[in-house]
This record gives structure tokens, C-alpha cells and sequence, in this order.
């Protein structure tokens, strides 16, 4: 699903350069639940960015789907993000003045998919995450959890073909944040590819696939046994 | 193109509306400039029209491009004549000076008793007496200046200068001080220096009508002569010109043409005295085109501060977005539709606004309206404003309008995705 090789990416920081990533060879298969670790400054988040091509690289190639992602000005990456990619992220990220429903069905707009069609996606979307009755909720009027699990619902109705979560739990207790984790098992479960960066390691364990990064390069990547939540 | 083809999408005006309606005070906030601009010009243009009309109004009385003249004394010795003559007028100058000046429409010959010639005369009703002008006039003299008659009277007519009738026309302020309250003074006697005439008519006094006062009284020409003993002599003639003649034009014709006529020097300034109504109306007219620039001006400038108020303000309004534009693009927003939605807003809050402050402004000069038309030392009437005008300021405010609004859409994507989604 994803292959990247000999990834770099430098950040110009005054007339010093930064090297975030050097060199990063990485793939994932179809249907695998991944967690990036690493400390804070390991370059995990960069190399997320640029995995939801919402960053670009500086060498090196990567290819979703057997898609080849480079030279993409601003509307193509767009357009790509709209069609392959969902996110969810650690500040959930909703728009404060759209209802939970409205949240969901955004990004089926920016698909040029019908309204009727969007509501009834959306809710359907709702219904998985199970804030059914919640629709119609300003983000204002959800807990941390709900807004995560809207978050994720927004981030799956576009019907991408990776979902990248970019430290989902790190703004719930840990009660909620099983909670969230078990939603995201059950999706990997129906076959959605998943990568989620995080550095708590309990977390890490509820993947099945671990990959370490330290000052830009991987140090570790192994399977995993998947610690599988129950009974949230 | 694609970005193009939103503006006429129903979903982007559901998100454009979304955004506006639920960010209430920004939205108010940002529409109140170009409101106030609108507002005023409407106000400013509509007021200038109004006075224009006023003046309009105010000077109807008269015909625009009349003028009188009247003989003085000669001041420069010419042809074998000393200096200090009078020149004088006679009736059949009359249709000399009409044939030698084609663009003279009307010419009306007076004589006065009173006014510009000796004391007014003695005008005795029963035991009621007052000193009155008297002039003596043609029926055309109505042609040039606007006489209304009150009910069940008339003025001069052809007949009265034929048989050299003893009729006279009288001012509503005669009336008031020669007879009783409620009398009808139609067909009662008045004595003029000992000679009775009967009242045929009051007139009707109209203020800025630039001639007499609500007390003279009219007699016909031929009578007033016959009394007097003018023969067929004249001093004063009130003349109009066509619509289409120059006033200034017309004064300097009449003025060399009776020059020649009456062998007076083409230097000689005070041979005859004039006055120019024309003249008079022009400077109006100037003042009244000044209020009209002034106030295009005015309108303009305060419209174009209003839109760049919205400029500002979506301008910060986007700064605030910063997140909700990040989050938009991650999940799909491409740059051309997030700039079509920051466009459209402004384009669309600077009609919304615009409209509100046409119709308000509108709604003002309705009221000023109202609470002048029964003014009338007021010059204001009819206060309105052009639609091209309207519609003028409209294009602008929405050209304008767009033209801002591409200054904070152009700030919304220049941001990268990934730092407006850090930002919180």
C-alpha cells in the first residue's frame, strides 16, 4: 500500500539546515495497523506530513497504491488527500461551527458528492462510531472522546484507502483513549491500512506493527503480538 | 475552471451562508462599513437631487432665461448728443427690437407708479387707505412671469388694454389691507388717485418670483398710460427669451441692439440699467452641480473606505480561520476553493450591506421628504437618486469588493495545510 525509499526532508532554520529525516525506507502492506514511535524531535510527525502529503520530501520516492506521489502542486495534493488519505489528529480538529454530521460530511463535499447522498454517508459513518444521536452536536457539546470518534467517522467517509493518526489519544484519559484505540482495531479489522504515530507505548501495543524512529531514521521496525482491547 | 464553476454551485453558497451566519458578530462587524458608505452616498446624492429640485421649484415662478431693462441716463456724449440724456422707450420699439432680436420670445412693456418711478399712490377702499406700487402691464407679462390667480378672478386680458378698461389685478396682501376677512373683493371698487377701478383679480404671491411684492397692484398698460399721460413712452420692459437661448447671450443682444436703436455710445454702461434672471439661476445651478460632485465624491470615498474595511476584517477573519482553512485543505479543500469561498464571502457581505444601506438611505430621503414638503422657505423637493447612479455605486462596491477580497483568499492559501492545522 505504501513504499518509501531513501526518504529525506531538511528544514532551512535560518542559515543553519535542519536534517529531520535522513534516509527513511519504509513500506506497509494492505490492511496493517502501524505505530510510529519515537521521542519528541525524532521526526515521526514530518514524516506523517509527508505521508498525507501535507509535506513534500526533499529526495527519495513514494508510492501509494502503486501511485507514485511527487511533483504535485497545491490542487493535485488536494484532490489526493481528498481521495486516499483521512487524518486524525491529536487536537481532533473539527470545525467549531459545523455539527457533528456537518464535520463528517465535509470532506464528501469537497468530493463533489450530492447533498442528500453526504447526509446519508455521514450519518452512516456516525452510526459506526456510535454518535448516532449525536449529530446535531456541536463539537462545543461533545466530550474529548466523542469529538475523537467524530474525528475519526470525518476522516473514513471519504472511503480512503489509509487512515493516518497523528497521536489520537494524546488529548483523552486513558479510560477514553482505549476506547478511541478499540474504535481504530475495529476499523483496521474491516481492512482499512492504519498508521498512527504515537509515543505512548501501551498504545503502541495495540497495533501490530511497530516502527522506532530515532534523529530521522528508523532503528527498529518488528511485528508485534496486537494487544486486542475487549469489552470497552 | 473548476474553482469557477462553485460560484454557481449551491453547496458553496450553503457553506458561504454556514460560515456567515454562524460568525454573527464578524459578520455584522464587517458589513457596517461598507453600509455607513452606501448609506451616505444614497443620503448625499439624494439631498443634492433634492435641492437641485428645490431651487427648481422655488424659481418656476419665472421663466429661466428672462430679463428686464430700463432706461437711465447716458454717461459718454455721442453722435452730437451731450452726456446725461434719458433715452426712451416707445411702444413700437417694441416690435422693432423683437424683429432685430430673433432668440426674444416674449417682450412685455410696463409702467409703474411707485417701485422705480416716484411714490406709490394713494389707493383708498371705503375707510380703508394705503400707499400701493401700480403697475401698468400687458397681458403677456404673464407669459414671462407666472401669475397665479385665486379662484373666480383673472388677469389683464386683450380687451381690458383695448378699451382701456378701469380693472384692476391685486396682491393677496392688498387684499388683506383694503378689505374685510372674508370678503370677496371680485367686482368691489377700489380708488386709485381719485379714479375707481374694480377689482378683477388677486394674485396668488409666490416667493423667489423676483419681481413686486404680495401688495401691487395691476392695471392694464393703455389705462395707466391714458391716466398718467405716458402717450406712448415707456421706461421698463421685461423680456424673455426662447428655452434654448443663452441668458447672458440674450442681455448683451437686447442691450447693443436698444444701444443702436436709441444712438447710444457702445461704451456707454449706464445708458440703460438690467437685470438678468438667467444669470442669477445659473450661479444656482453651479452651486447645485457642486453639491452633485461633492457628493460623488464624498460617496465614492466613503464607499471605498467601507470595502476596505471588509478587506481588513476578512483579513483577520482569516487569520482567525487559520485552523478551520488547514483543516479544509487537509481534508480536501483545494486552493482554488478556499479562495472562491473567501471571495464570495466578501463579494456577497458587500452586496448583502449594500443593499441595507440603499434601502435605508432611501428610507431617509423618504422621511426628509415628508418633513419638508411643507416647507416653503425650504428649497428641497423630491429628493431622489438616479438608478444609474445606483447601479454605478453597486458595480463599484462589488468590483471593489471582489478586488479586496482576493487580498485575504490569496493570505488564506499562501499558509501551508500543515501549519494552519498547527495553529490553534
Amino acid at each position: 500500500m505504501i513504499e518509501i525509499k531513501n526518504l529525506h526532508k531538511s528544514y532551512e532554520i535560518g542559515a543553519s539546515s535542519l536534517h529531520v529525516l535522513k534516509g527513511i525506507d519504509f513500506s506497509v502492506e494492505d490492511g496493517d495497523l502501524v505505530a510510529i514511535m519515537g521521542s519528541s524531535g525524532s521526526g515521526k510527525s514530518t514524516l506523517l506530513n509527508i505521508l498525507g502529503m501535507l509535506d513534500t520530501s526533499d529526495t527519495g520516492t513514494y508510492d501509494l497504491d502503486k501511485i507514485r506521489i511527487a511533483d504535485m502542486d497545491e490542487k493535485k495534493a488536494a484532490n489526493y488527500r481528498n481521495k486516499f488519505l483521512g487524518f486524525v489528529f491529536q487536537s481532533f480538529n473539527l470545525i467549531n461551527y459545523k455539527n457533528a454530521l456537518e464535520n463528517v460530511a465535509l470532506p464528501l463535499y469537497y468530493q463533489g458528492v450530492s447533498r442528500k447522498e453526504r447526509q446519508k454517508t455521514a450519518l452512516n459513518f456516525l452510526d459506526k462510531v456510535g454518535l448516532k444521536d449525536w449529530a446535531d452536536h456541536l463539537p462545543s457539546e461533545l466530550s474529548g472522546g466523542q469529538k475523537q470518534r467524530v474525528a475519526i467517522a470525518r476522516a473514513l467517509a471519504s472511503n480512503p484507502k489509509v487512515l493516518l493518526a497523528d497521536e489520537p489519544t494524546g488529548a483523552l484519559d486513558s479510560k477514553t483513549s482505549l476506547e478511541v484505540m478499540a474504535l481504530i482495531q475495529k476499523i483496521n479489522n474491516e481492512g482499512k491500512t492504519i498508521l498512527v504515530v504515537t509515543h505512548e507505548h501501551d498504545i503502541a501495543k495495540m497495533c501490530k506493527r511497530i516502527v522506532h524512529l530515532k534523529d530521522g531514521v528508523i532503528v527498529e521496525d518488528k511485528k508485534i503480538k496486537q494487544n486486542v482491547i475487549k469489552n470497552v | 475552471m473548476n474553482s469557477l464553476k462553485k460560484i454557481f454551485d449551491r453547496d458553496t453558497w450553503d457553506e458561504i451562508f454556514e460560515s456567515i451566519s454562524k460568525n454573527r458578530t464578524r459578520t455584522i462587524i464587517t458589513s457596517i462599513g461598507v453600509f455607513w458608505g452606501i448609506f451616505i452616498y444614497i443620503a448625499l446624492a439624494g439631498s443634492a437631487t433634492g435641492l437641485e429640485n428645490g431651487f427648481d421649484d422655488a424659481f418656476s415662478g419665472l421663466s429661466k432665461n428672462s430679463m428686464g431693462v430700463w432706461v437711465q441716463r447716458t454717461s459718454i456724449p455721442y453722435k452730437g448728443f451731450e452726456e446725461g440724456r434719458y433715452p426712451v422707450f416707445k411702444l413700437n420699439d417694441v416690435d422693432y427690437l423683437k424683429n432685430r432680436v430673433p432668440e426674444i420670445q416674449y417682450i412685455a412693456p410696463g409702467l409703474q407708479a411707485g417701485a422705480f418711478s416716484g411714490s406709490p399712490p394713494l389707493v383708498v377702499r371705503g375707510l380703508k387707505s394705503d400707499n400701493f406700487n401700480v403697475f401698468g402691464n400687458f397681458p403677456v407679462y404673464a407669459k414671462i412671469s407666472v401669475i397665479n390667480i385665486f379662484d373666480g378672478g383673472r388677469y389683464i386680458n386683450d380687451d381690458d388694454i383695448k378699451y382701456e378698461r378701469k380693472v384692476a389685478v391685486i396682491g393677496e396682501g392688498t387684499q388683506e389691507r383694503l378689505f374685510n376677512v372674508g370678503e370677496d373683493p371680485i367686482g368691489k371698487y377700489i380708488r386709485i388717485n381719485d379714479v375707481n377701478f374694480m377689482v378683477v383679480g388677486v394674485t396668488k404671491f409666490t416667493e423667489g418670483s423676483g419681481f413686486g411684492s404680495d401688495s401691487d397692484i395691476t392695471i392694464p398698460y393703455t389705462t395707466f398710460a391714458k391716466i398718467y399721460n405716458r402717450g406712448d413712452q415707456f421706461g421698463f420692459m421685461f423680456i424673455s427669451g426662447y428655452e434654448y437661448v443663452n441668458p447672458n447671450y440674450l442681455e448683451e443682444t437686447v442691450l447693443s441692439t436698444l444701444k443702436v436703436m436709441k444712438t447710444v455710445s457702445p461704451e456707454d454702461d449706464r445708458a440703460f440699467g438690467t437685470f438678468n434672471i438667467g444669470s442669477l439661476f445659473e450661479s444656482i445651478i453651479k452651486f447645485t452641480r457642486g453639491m452633485v460632485f461633492l457628493s460623488l465624491v464624498v460617496g465614492i470615498a466613503t464607499i471605498f473606505a467601507g470595502v476596505i474595511g471588509i478587506g481588513n476584517i476578512m483579513l483577520i477573519a482569516v487569520k482567525e480561520r487559520t485552523n478551520e482553512l488547514g483543516i479544509r485543505r487537509a481534508l480536501g479543500a483545494t486552493p482554488g476553493e478556499v479562495k472562491v469561498q473567501i471571495v464570495l464571502e466578501s463579494v456577497f457581505l458587500t452586496i448583502v450591506a449594500g443593499i441595507i444601506g440603499i434601502t435605508v438611505g432611501a428610507f431617509l430621503l423618504f422621511v426628509i421628504n415628508i418633513g419638508t414638503s411643507g416647507l416653503e422657505d425650504f428649497p428641497f423637493t423630491n429628493p431622489t437618486v438616479p438608478l444609474t447612479i445606483v447601479f454605478g455605486a453597486f458595480i463599484t462596491m462589488i468590483t471593489l469588493g471582489t478586488l479586496i477580497g482576493l487580498i485575504p483568499a490569496e493570505r488564506a492559501v499562501s499558509i501551508k495545510p500543515i501549519e494552519a492545522l498547527r495553529e490553534e
